[in-house]
């Protein structure tokens, strides 16, 4: 089967900043994403995990968004604008996808 | 002080305050007890749309008056002066940062309604009765020492800043909704719609409570557990002395305001309780450099915990003592 080249972009971001992302990154051009909860893990902040949260601010979730590798420097920025002051991973790895004219 | 100890010690052995200490207990000792998510969320909002509607239905049956609004007034000003005696203190009494202390003040200035609903079940307890519209003054309390706290951190030369996505954000978030909403459902309705879910929203509400206290009780362990190192003896002196400030400030107030023992009582426990809700997801957004671990700790694992086994019965005891209208 024919496979293209494409990036894979992994932004792990306090769940408050949800929506802010989300719309930065659409208004970068990215409109296809996938969000994904998390259920806890471990970083410079200490040891978190969602069971029982009382409030979303102490949550996380995932934001994976899968681009051309041309595009993949615009959504960096776009993103980078949100999550620069704020605790989050964001990663970039390179995969293949089947239907290129989707991304 | 005879009344302050009895309710203390009625308070100290309900299933209330014994279902947090089991949850605090198990995640201190680390246990594999848990409530997840998803049911937290939905305990959470059966609470909310509860104490909301009964609070509505009983504004319709005694009726509106004038002291709904001084009320509404008031809580508006304690939440955005507490947040400037809770940074003084801090600066006083811990070596935090002035945009932590900023960001732990906002949170005192704000509420927590958890707290509140636990007040409201010990005065259902007692017989105590209350104004319905207090359920109102909550909602009103909640936002306005998040301005106080990001002006305070702006001062220090942090970029707090509040856009209008934020305002939206606090002003409409879910719970304020739910409670204003269920609040208005109530008076709309009044005792007819009342009697109708009686059964649902009455009866159930202690139980239902007392596994959302586990829940906090877990979250309140597991919080403290982690985050012992930011606790230092200032701070947690601070999470002690800070709601018992509060009270004290809301206490001439309510008298002032004419409110009915129940009443007084809930304006203190009011000013005495921090959020964990409402005010650290405004911080993640506004100031993300303040320290979550500071705020959560002290206002979930150490001013939650002593509101509910040693505030309230102080504050109750107190409105009773010095008789509201």
């Amino acid at each position: 089967m024919q496979t293209n080249d494409a990036k894979r972009v992994e932004i792990i971001i306090e769940a408050p900043l949800e929506g802010r992302l989300l719309d930065t990154i659409s208004q970068a051009g990215v409109t296809g994403f996938t969000v994904l909860p998390v259920l806890g893990g471990s970083g410079r902040s200490g040891r978190w995990s969602r069971e029982g949260q009382v409030s979303a601010a102490g949550g996380m979730v995932a934001v994976v968004c899968i681009v051309r590798p041309e595009r993949v420097d615009r959504l960096l920025e776009a993103a980078f604008a949100v999550v620069e002051r704020h605790i989050g991973v964001v990663s970039v790895t390179d995969c293949q996808v089947v239907r290129a004219e989707r991304f | 002080m005879d009344t302050i100890f009895s309710v203390m010690a009625q308070n100290l052995v309900s299933p209330i305050v014994l279902s947090f200490a089991l949850g605090l207990l198990a995640a201190m000792a680390r246990s594999s007890l848990s409530v997840p998510e998803a049911a937290a969320k939905a305990l959470s909002i059966y609470l909310l749309f509860a104490i909301g509607f009964k609070g509505g239905a009983s504004v319709a049956a005694h009726g509106f008056d004038g002291s709904l609004g001084a009320a509404l007034v008031s809580g508006v000003a304690l939440s955005l002066a507490i947040p400037f005696i809770a940074f003084g203190l801090l600066r006083a009494m811990t070596r935090l940062s002035a945009v932590d202390a900023a960001a732990v003040a906002g949170h005192y200035g704000s509420i927590s309604i958890v707290t509140f609903v636990s007040a409201t079940a010990i005065l259902a307890t007692r017989g105590v009765e209350y104004e319905g519209y207090m359920v109102a003054v909550a909602a009103a309390m909640e936002a306005p020492a998040i301005i106080a706290a990001l002006w305070l951190a702006a001062r220090a030369g942090a970029g707090a800043r509040m856009d209008r996505e934020l305002w939206r954000e606090v002003l409409l978030n879910g719970s304020i909704v739910l409670l204003i909403g269920a609040f208005l459902i109530g008076a709309l309705t009044g005792e007819r719609g009342l009697k109708e879910i009686e059964s649902f929203i009455v009866s159930p509400f202690k139980g239902v409570l007392c596994l959302f206290l586990l829940d906090m009780g877990l979250v309140a362990g597991r919080g403290l557990r982690q985050a012992r190192s930011v606790l230092s003896a200032g701070a947690f002196a601070f999470a002690v002395l800070m709601p018992l400030a509060g009270a004290a400030l809301a206490l001439p107030v309510a008298i002032l305001l004419g409110l009915s023992t129940g009443g007084v009582a809930l304006l203190m426990v009011l000013s005495a309780s921090a959020s964990y809700i409402a005010v650290p997801a405004a911080m993640r957004v506004a100031l993300p450099e303040a320290n979550p671990s500071i705020y959560l700790t002290l206002s979930l694992g150490v001013t939650f915990p002593f509101n509910l086994a040693l505030g309230i019965p102080i504050y109750v005891a107190l409105a009773e003592f010095l008789g509201g209208a």
